[in-house]
């Protein structure tokens, strides 16, 4: 029961907050932060139930939905989906942790941020292939509202490109998912059984137009370029938090989509796309390094690295699916620094965008330029950005070298190229984040700042908690790994 | 004559028979009398229709009327969309000179819509869709003296004749050809293949005919017109239940044609344009309810995609069958939202209902996603299982081509909800009574609902067979 009570708790907290219309402000945010507590708790007693020698599925929780058509409300968790799914849970925690300014309208927003927590982890917990999408859709509306109504900038249009263009790979997603279960023997969409079947194995052009539907709607949410175009805007004109779990949360839905279904129930399909879905990684990688470095808008520099990022996740993704035998611990090794790579991604880029909102509710910009010679006005908030912009661009010791290490030293094994080449992105972001928190934090401190306030307690706490965690998996990744070799035992094969 | 097969219609015809008589002498304040009638006439013709529904499938009459599963699913949805209009229509009607009649046109007009969905014979077919077009044509004009209705009305009127003209001509072209007017027979004689050439042009010609009353491309015009200038109660229930009634129709029109005539590729295309062209000209409406016209046409191009492909799945009838309810359902929804609003229709007033009138705004945002296809909201399930269909029956280029078209009418459904919740609104709004209030809140707890318990509906979509159908 625990994973359903994780979904269900938060639903009811949002619908208490939308249907009861007399909560206060600040009743509505610290009703909001204990609410996401519960989800949290239970992810961390999944966390202590795992067994890591165990099945692939564990904890698994199956009602009956809809017989006729095979689908179920089917929950469970692997090493892969565990992980993303407590980094979900903590990073919904922050957000709603997180101070905004709901604009007269606190009681909505919580309840939104607490739906997109319910949809969001319904995403990683599922083991129905419908149910996925359900809760993947569902994410969809959750995040239009926030943008469109607690956003700035334009938020409206934002939110509808973010909307139209998600809804539009979501869709082929669907089609895809009709294909592959149309081929399955019986009809259904338990995912455990269609892992087992390989329904479209051999099915000649039939699985390519289905791979292909299912990478375009995982591409567009990863997003990889040329796929990209609706993130910058839906970043900046989105709060901060809602921000942090676009760039944290949403975005893994992709790469994790991408190991769940086409990896997993497409092995033989996945491993002859592979080379070109590593190659479209690697020019997200370079990419997004670059275009990230031309930007002057903090929010814009940060998407543009998620971009970097999931490139990254999508390389390790690619090289772990190349092959169906062979190669074990290369293959290995890079399907478990893709599933590091999004848990790192979200707590980092999660803090960065929070960061960006703290310095969006001081100066109301978010111009590089603007800013300048802040590290003696406001320590903690430089001292936090340091370590999450260190933590980002790989620096030993903290989360994301832990990741990226694994994916290259994995790649290297199948796409040696690929690897060598995908390095030069490191660099260029080391480059861009160094130049950033100099015109940030170095140099002249311009007047209109003389009175900044610096990172107040609930910022620090939130914050805190994510570099903490950062740190750990820096130096002791033993816990985290542990998890996910489980699934990469089951998935890989060998080692 | 087998006259028990025919109760719960004959309970219809009498009850409007009845309602009329009664409105005649009834004094005018007290005609809200004659919705009550009208809705346990209703009840009690679904109530004969549910206990039939595990009677063996046949044909009664001589051939000419079909009780199969279809038949009875489309009874059932078209009583029932009545039942929904009927209980918005008191307050609306109230300060109209012919209140009572009004519920004995809305009657014939469910009847009208019943036999297009049961008839196995095209003469039949011919009444019904007659019979639906008369009453149709006296609702949507209902209000005489606004201008609007009239235009509506008189477009209803001048697209229906020519498209009434061109079915009859297609009927009597197939009768010359076949000698038969009886499904069986015509499907015989069908299989021996005649002339392919008049085969093909009476099937264009009675397609575009049943496609007036589908609201589908070319003879779709009428439906902008009467979504926005009919009374609110007559536009949500004309839009649903001709529909219903002219899908079933084809439906069992198409289950007779021999695979040798290209009619799948003919549907398939006129679901593509219908899809389209709907989706296309709702986009900058201003107007909400010109908007359901033009997204109600573009809903036909979903239901015509699941007959394209009948015959050649069996998931195309329940898909069929899904879509339609799905439909009815968040049109009924939308519509009753629109009247509890007093028939408000300029997106502009819509600014900011969201902090006005949170539950009419939730209720219309529940319909738009559903008509969208957002899961787990009954419309959804519509869509999930006619792209399923569409795939299975060997036409995915129609299920990726309406896979684009939701993409284009998430924009114009976007247009209506973004205003309603990030807008300020203007002025205070004016709601129109308890029934209008309860009707709105019941089927928009029905978009949700029946989406998550959807198991039932595919049970009783799975009856629904289709006579014929090889």
């Amino acid at each position: 029961m625990i994973l359903t009570a994780a979904l269900v708790v938060p639903l009811l907290g949002a619908l208490a907050l939308a249907l009861w219309p007399g909560w206060s402000r600040s009743a509505a945010r610290a009703f909001a932060v204990v609410t996401t507590l519960v989800p949290l708790l239970l992810m961390v007693i999944a966390w202590s139930r795992f067994d890591t020698g165990g099945s692939m599925f564990q904890l698994v929780e199956e009602v009956d939905w809809v017989p006729s058509l095979g689908m179920g409300f089917r929950l469970g968790v692997d090493g892969i989906a565990l992980a993303v799914a407590a980094m979900t849970a903590l990073l919904f925690t922050g957000a709603a942790a997180y101070p905004v300014d709901t604009r007269g309208a606190a009681r909505q927003y919580y309840a939104w941020i607490l739906f997109l927590e319910m949809a969001s982890l319904g995403v990683f917990l599922a083991l129905d292939l419908l149910l996925f999408y359900v809760f993947f859709d569902l994410t969809l509306v959750g995040m239009y509202f926030l943008i469109g109504r607690w956003g700035h900038g334009e938020p409206q249009s934002a939110a509808l490109k973010f909307f139209l263009y998600t809804l539009f790979g979501s869709l082929f997603l669907l089609l895809a998912i009709l294909g592959l279960y149309l081929s399955a023997d019986p009809l259904t969409f338990d995912m455990r059984e269609l892992i087992q079947q390989q329904p479209l194995a051999g099915a000649g052009t039939f699985a390519g137009v289905v791979m292909a539907a299912f990478l375009l709607g995982f591409i567009i949410k990863t997003p990889l370029v040329p796929f990209h175009t609706w993130l910058p805007r839906a970043h900046v004109d989105a709060p901060a938090p809602a921000s942090a779990i676009l760039a944290g949360v949403l975005l893994k839905m992709g790469t994790y989509g991408l190991i769940r279904i086409p990896y997993s129930m497409m092995a033989e399909t996945f491993a002859a796309w592979a080379l070109p879905l590593g190659i479209l990684a690697l020019v997200s990688i370079l990419y997004g390094a670059l275009v990230a470095l031309g930007q002057k808008d903090i929010k814009q520099r940060i998407a543009y690295t998620s971009i970097n990022h999931m490139g990254y996740a999508v390389l390790g993704i690619a090289a772990a699916g190349a092959l169906l035998d062979g190669s074990e611990t290369a293959r290995s090794m890079a399907l478990i620094g893709a599933t590091v790579e999004m848990v790192a991604h979200g707590l980092i880029t999660g803090a960065l965008f929070l960061i960006a909102g703290s310095f969006w509710q001081r100066g109301e910009t978010y111009r590089l330029a603007d800013y300048g010679g802040l590290s003696g006005r406001t320590p903690k908030l430089a001292g936090m950005t340091t370590v999450a912009a260190f933590a980002s661009l790989g620096l030993p010791g903290l989360a994301g070298f832990v990741a990226e290490f694994h994916i290259f030293v994995g790649t290297f094994g199948v796409y040696p190229w690929l690897a060598a080449i995908g390095l030069l992105g490191i660099l260029i972001t080391a480059a861009l984040f160094l130049r950033m928190l100099q015109s940030l934090f170095f140099g002249q401190l311009p007047e209109r700042w003389n009175t900044m306030a610096d990172l107040k307690t609930s910022e620090i706490a939130v914050l805190g908690v994510f570099m903490v965690l950062v740190v750990l998996i820096g130096v002791y990744p033993a816990f985290l790994l542990d998890i996910i070799n489980t699934s990469a035992r089951w998935l890989v094969g060998g080692g | 004559m087998p006259v028990a097969d025919l109760l719960p219609e004959l309970v219809l015809l009498i009850g409007a028979a009845v309602i009329i008589v009664t409105a005649a002498f009834l004094p005018h304040r007290l005609h809200g009398l004659c919705a009550l009638l009208a809705t346990g006439v209703l009840v009690a013709s679904a109530g004969l229709v549910v206990t039939g529904w595990s009677r063996p499938d046949h044909l009664t009459f001589a051939g000419v009327w079909a009780l199969d599963g279809a038949a009875r699913f489309a009874k059932l949805l078209i009583i029932s969309s009545g039942v929904a209009s009927a209980a918005l229509s008191p307050h609306w009607m109230a300060t109209d000179r012919r209140h009572g009649e009004y519920y004995g046109l809305l009657l014939f007009a469910v009847l009208g819509a019943i036999m297009m969905a049961s008839a196995a014979d095209t003469m039949e077919l011919v009444v019904g869709v007659l019979l639906s077009s008369v009453t149709g044509y006296a609702l949507v004009g209902y209000h005489r003296q606004w201008s609007p209705a009239q235009e509506a009305a008189m477009k209803y009127f001048l697209v229906g004749a020519l498209a009434n003209a061109l079915l009859v001509i297609g009927v009597v072209l197939l009768f010359g050809l076949t000698g038969a007017t009886g499904y069986t027979e015509m499907a015989g004689r069908l299989a021996e293949n005649p002339d392919p050439w008049v085969v093909i042009t009476a099937l264009v010609l009675i397609l575009i005919g049943l496609g007036f009353k589908l609201g589908a491309s070319p003879a779709h015009m009428w439906m902008p017109d009467v979504a926005q200038g009919a009374p609110a109660p007559v536009a949500a229930l004309v839009t649903v239940i001709t529909k219903v009634g002219a899908a079933v129709a084809l439906a069992r029109l198409a289950a007779v044609l021999p695979e040798a005539i290209p009619w799948r590729w003919a549907i398939a295309l006129m679901a593509v344009v219908t899809m389209t062209w709907g989706n296309l000209a709702a986009l900058w409406q201003s107007n909400l309810r010109r908007l359901l016209g033009w997204s109600a046409i573009s809903q036909s191009g979903y239901a015509l995609v699941a007959i394209a492909v009948l015959g050649a799945t069996e998931q195309a009838l329940p898909a069929l069958m899904v879509i339609l309810t799905a439909y009815a359902i968040a049109n009924l929804a939308a519509f009753s939202v629109v009247t509890h609003l007093r028939g408000r229709t300029e997106l502009a007033d819509y600014r900011g209902l969201a902090q006005q009138r949170p539950w009419a705004a939730a209720v219309l945002i529940l319909a738009l996603l559903s008509f969208l296809g957002l899961p787990p909201l009954v419309g959804f399930f519509g869509k999930l299982l006619v792209f399923g269909a569409a795939i299975d029956g060997g036409y995915t280029w129609l299920a990726v081509a309406a896979v684009i078209n939701t993409v284009v009418s998430l924009f114009y459904y976007l247009r209506v909800i973004a205003p309603m919740v990030f807008g300020t609104p203007e002025d205070t709004s004016a709601q129109l009574g308890w029934p209008s209030a309860v009707t709105m809140v019941i089927t928009g707890l029905m978009v949700v609902f029946l989406g998550l318990g959807i198991e039932s509906l595919i049970g009783l979509a799975r009856d629904g067979t289709l006579l014929l159908l090889r």
